[in-house]
């Protein structure tokens, strides 16, 4: 696994700056409702409806924190060969896949 | 007169509905529906096609399973979160809870109905309990060839007081004989395959089977030999093509194991492979609506029911073992996550996740003969799995 190359504020930093822009967000996400209900029941079939893991690993944002943002859009769209971990790419856009690692790293899905 | 008894057998169902242990009634029409979201269960009745009532605090249940005792009083349910919930389905209530471990996939009732085994992924291995009080008896610890923990999955009983279960990291098969609890005979099959995610056992208790993930192919261990053997089967299935994205694991659990076919979802193709149960050869496949992940026999085997991973999860498609043909498909509603068969097969029980609600169907006519609303829905278990291997 990949260390992060930022600063240990950084997450803090942008929790502090996402929170703030928050209702933004969810506006620019028509689908938000709809995006965490598939992320708690269909990611959660192998990360656990709580996200703490299963087969595949926790995604709490304590554990993701050592993955940097683009890390995790990446991992979502194209999966990780070699595991389980599927490409999401045809079921999810970019945006989404953002939406998702924000709210997971953040610790704040819906 | 007859208004009479009517009224008086609706007084009945009513007062029923709060049912008590000190009424006489049977419990082989029984079962549970875990209600995964909000961490409890209903116990219901296949007859009457209704909940008998709501059983909460069995902790995080998004994947969860149960067995039953072999007078099938009470319920095994075991519990993403590691809890085993031991439930009394004649007063709707919790008997015994324990939590043993921090995160589980499943468990098994020795065929004396002695000891609960129960699978897990935090710390992996096998623990295994006294069904009576839920009291410690043996922890196996699953450390493979290579010296790492692995979590555990498949884990199944065997006639003789003897579990089987696959090794997930290490790829390895255990079968342990638990005859003297206190001291596990373990027979270790390794380097089975790549990342086997699931196994199960012929209904006869002989042939045990594991999928595996990591490449084209399922291991088979016949037990009555000795010593065991580790054989692959099906060996590149996918005929070397890349798989389709898997959205959901398939489950090796409730199999269709159809009179001489077993019929197996592929991993990463919408196909099921049907093996035949003397040769394991391959004998046909069929084309399904999507991936599959439970395919299960109808009890007299004729037909097989198979439900579908994300995002192709609301429909089922019914297959006919003979001819190996899909003949008849429908969408019960959004996100249908399993399916339980009434004991000989005249009804089946349907759960549509997304929409709050257990569907009940005709197996013969496929009409819907009633709804039974439940919160988020997932695993369906009759308490006729008691009677049977491996369930």
């Amino acid at each position: 696994m990949r260390r992060p190359t930022r600063s240990l504020l950084w997450p803090e930093l942008v929790f502090a700056l996402v929170a703030a822009t928050a209702p933004v967000l969810a506006e620019e996400v028509p689908n938000a409702g709809k995006l965490a209900n598939l992320v708690r029941q269909d990611c959660g079939s192998c990360h656990g409806l709580t996200l703490r893991g299963g087969l595949g690993k926790p995604l709490t944002s304590e554990n993701l924190r050592i993955w940097n943002r683009e890390q995790i859009v990446s991992i979502i769209l194209d999966g990780v060969p070699g595991t389980p971990m599927p490409p999401w790419r045809a079921l999810l856009s970019e945006s989404d896949a953002r939406w998702i690692a924000e709210r997971l790293q953040q610790g704040n899905l819906p | 007169m007859k208004a009479i008894a009517r009224i008086l057998l609706l007084l009945w169902l009513a007062a029923s509905s709060i049912a008590t242990a000190g009424e006489l009634r049977g419990t082989g029409a029984l079962g549970l529906v875990i209600e995964r979201a909000t961490g409890s269960v209903l116990v219901v009745d296949t007859l009457a096609r209704r909940s008998l009532g709501r059983v909460e605090g069995l902790g995080d249940l998004s994947h969860a399973s149960a067995v039953f005792s072999p007078d099938q009083r009470y319920a095994y349910v075991f519990g993403r979160d590691g809890g085993l919930t031991k439930v009394d389905l004649l007063t709707v209530s919790i008997a015994k809870r324990i939590v043993q471990a921090g995160n589980a996939i499943g468990g098994a009732i020795s065929d004396d109905g002695a000891l609960i085994a129960v699978s897990n992924y935090q710390p992996g291995g096998v623990r295994v309990f006294a069904a009576d009080t839920l009291e410690p008896v043996a922890d196996i610890a699953a450390i493979g060839a290579a010296g790492k923990s692995s979590k555990t999955v498949g884990l199944v009983d065997l006639p003789g007081r003897r579990f089987a279960f696959t090794l997930y990291d290490a790829g390895e098969i255990w079968v342990a004989d638990l005859s003297k609890p206190g001291a596990p005979a373990i027979e270790k099959l390794t380097g089975v395959g790549k990342l086997p995610y699931d196994g199960n056992v012929t209904p006869d208790g002989r042939h045990y089977l594991a999928g595996l993930f990591g490449e084209d192919g399922v291991v088979h261990v016949d037990t009555w030999k000795a010593p065991l053997k580790a054989e692959r089967i099906l060996d590149r299935y996918g005929r070397g093509e890349e798989g389709l994205p898997v959205y959901k694991m398939p489950h090796l659990e409730g199999w269709a194991a159809a009179g001489d076919r077993l019929l197996l979802p592929a991993v990463g193709r919408h196909e099921l492979i049907a093996v035949d149960t003397r040769s394991f050869a391959e004998v046909g496949r069929v084309a399904t609506h999507g991936q599959p992940v439970f395919a299960v026999a109808r009890p007299d085997g004729r037909h097989v029911w198979v439900n579908f991973a994300h995002p192709k999860n609301d429909t089922i498609d019914v297959v006919d073992v003979q001819t190996l043909k899909v003949v008849h498909r429908f969408a019960p509603g959004p996100a249908v996550l399993h399916l339980e068969f009434t004991p000989r097969g005249k009804e089946v029980w349907v759960s549509v996740r997304d929409a709050d609600r257990i569907d009940i169907y005709d197996t013969a006519t496929f009409a819907k003969k009633a709804e039974i609303p439940a919160q988020k829905p997932s695993g369906i278990f009759f308490t006729a799995r008691a009677t049977r291997i491996g369930q």
